[in-house]
């Protein structure tokens, strides 16, 4: 299969680039960090307003904040894309005959590693911050896929409006915008039993709070692996839209130049 | 043999029709240099030879390959080395030419000397393991070409390989393409918007102007089609009209156009021969004159005389 040839040769280009700068990764896990540090502590009493699941409020949101690094992380991942058709990286791969699949697929599966390696550091902080995940290792797996899942779902939107709009600051603008409403229409930082009604129905459509009630579920005590399992499958039927969608938008930016 | 077939080409982007019957055809062996300022359609066309960018008319082969229906067929005989370079330059210069040869299909051994090989040829074994941030712009250029050689390909594309470049490297890169040429027997197919680089270069060229091609033939073909010698003549003041009606009379030239806002260039028979009469009639009509000078037919007399424009005042403009 050239797609996943030419994907995993494209893949590790930018893992390297990724690799040689670093301090990149470590700037993006200290917004990650203050939220899980010093917005656990400060709401640290919020648990006893009822319908957490749990008396610990770092328990109840670290598994949420991997999936919102996730979620974060995936809203600007475009950038890489509009650099690329910029720095004309993709016309020159255009005029071989790699894959065209891979040029998209391969920034998109960067982006959940990248993701699912944060998630992985996250998780151990809040390890020595004392959250323990009820189902153990499996529970841990469960995560990191979720926060793949939900990383890939909202990549694959990022890059298809990247390729949509070629420009460095809508990219951003948009990645702003949903990037907290989406963050307060989720359970994240606090219980849905919580939030006014209208909010939590419309936190049912939001796949920020798909992923976090997946995650959150398994660290909890009481597992329900049947919504684990949908809200999943929601992601990653998400995943294959927003895909999708991105190889459209790429046809359209190939038939302009 | 052709190796490129450029058969009425139509391109438009928006109100600009970029291409407007571009037709062409490049021998196989052969370095062909299209000649034009900037926006006269040069990078367009090679783009469409390079499959990036679809036609709205018009027919193209590379290789004997439909650019439009074989277009896989078509990028695995090219090399393209694009205006603008597209090389990755957080990457090292053997990285970016090990990806460019992986995507082509090359692999293990046979790959890794192969960019050794080529490392070597353009120049940059020093650098090989820099990202390429830190190159100059030579060695960036450098680079570029040896990613579009990679994998062998029959036919290349350089566009506009020498632009930004300072004097010495354009001169290095000029004799890296004699080399490719006469050596590797490739096809070459370049864009410049210098005459003297497309005279020094092609074996044939084509002038674009306004997205046709107005003339083409080997640059002394060009040359020899022009009779007679340019005579030049810089107006100190604005009486062109005047000035072009003294000139006329007083050499019977071949044609007289007007090269800038001042400057009339006369196409006459025995340039030295007519000097003094032009002068004295111009002298005589009391025309006040900055400059005269003759010269033998070059291609921006062959530009001038296709377009009616002067190629560097358009190029200024452009």
């Amino acid at each position: 299969m050239i797609v996943l040839r030419d994907t995993w040769y494209m893949l590790g280009r930018q893992l390297r680039n990724q690799a040689r700068e670093p301090i990149w990764i470590a700037i993006m896990l200290v917004q990650p960090m203050v939220w899980l540090v010093l917005y656990g502590q400060l709401f640290k009493n919020v648990t006893h307003l009822g319908g957490f699941g749990t008396t610990s409020y770092i328990t109840f949101l670290a598994p949420a904040i991997v999936v919102m690094n996730a979620f974060f992380g995936a809203s600007w991942s475009g950038l890489a894309t509009v650099f690329d058709i910029d720095r004309k990286f993709v016309e020159r791969v255009l005029a071989t005959p790699a894959s065209r699949l891979s040029l998209v697929l391969s920034q998109i599966v960067r982006s959940a590693l990248v993701a699912a390696v944060q998630g992985a550091i996250i998780l151990l902080v809040g390890l020595a911050l004392g959250v323990r995940v009820h189902s153990g290792a499996l529970g841990w797996l469960v995560i990191l896929l979720v926060a793949t899942l939900v990383n890939t779902g909202f990549a694959g939107f990022s890059q298809g409006v990247a390729l949509l709009v070629r420009r460095e600051s809508t990219v951003i603008a948009l990645a702003n915008f949903i990037s907290l409403p989406l963050l307060f229409l989720s359970s994240t930082l606090l219980a849905e039993k919580q939030m006014p009604d209208w909010m939590r129905i419309l936190s049912n459509y939001n796949p920020v709070n798909w992923g976090v009630r997946a995650a959150r579920d398994v660290v909890l005590p009481g597992t329900d692996w049947r919504s684990v399992g949908t809200h999943m499958g929601y992601l990653f039927v998400l995943s294959v839209i927003t895909a999708a969608f991105a190889n459209w938008t790429f046809r359209i930016y190939k038939r302009s130049l | 043999m052709d190796a490129i077939v450029v058969d009425g080409l139509l391109k438009r982007y928006g109100e600009v029709q970029a291409l407007d019957g571009v037709t062409f055809a490049v021998r196989v062996g052969e370095v062909f240099g299209l000649l034009g300022p900037n926006g006269a359609g040069k990078s367009t066309t090679v783009r469409v030879l390079v499959t990036l960018t679809h036609p709205d008319g018009g027919k193209a082969t590379v290789a004997g390959c439909d650019v439009a229906r074989e277009a896989g067929a078509v990028r695995r005989v090219i090399g393209y080395v694009p205006q603008e370079s597209g090389v990755d330059r957080r990457a090292t210069g053997r990285e970016n030419l090990l990806l460019q040869g992986r995507v082509h299909g090359l692999h293990g051994a046979p790959l890794r000397n192969r960019v050794d090989e080529l490392l070597e040829a353009v120049g940059v074994v020093d650098a090989a393991d820099r990202t390429v941030d830190g190159y100059s712009g030579g060695m960036r250029r450098r680079l570029d070409i040896a990613l579009g050689l990679v994998h062998r390909p029959r036919v290349l594309f350089l566009d506009e390989p020498t632009t930004g470049l300072d004097p010495e490297a354009r001169v290095a890169l000029w004799e890296e393409v004699e080399r490719l040429s006469n050596q590797e027997g490739l096809t070459i197919l370049l864009t410049t918007h210098y005459l003297e680089e497309a005279d020094a270069l092609a074996d044939r060229l084509a002038i674009v102007s306004r997205g046709k091609v107005v003339a083409d033939g080997t640059p002394d073909e060009l040359k020899a089609r022009l009779s007679g010698d340019a005579v030049h003549v810089e107006l100190a003041n604005g009486r062109v009209d005047d000035a072009r009606g003294v000139l006329e009379r007083a050499s019977a030239p071949v044609e007289t156009t007007l090269a800038d806002g001042r400057t009339l260039v006369s196409r006459v028979q025995g340039g030295a021969q007519a000097l003094p009469g032009i002068l004295s009639a111009l002298s005589d009509a009391d025309i006040a004159v900055a400059s005269v000078s003759v010269q033998r037919p070059s291609l921006d007399d062959v530009y001038l005389h296709y377009t009616g424009r002067d190629f560097a005042t358009e190029d200024r403009g452009a």
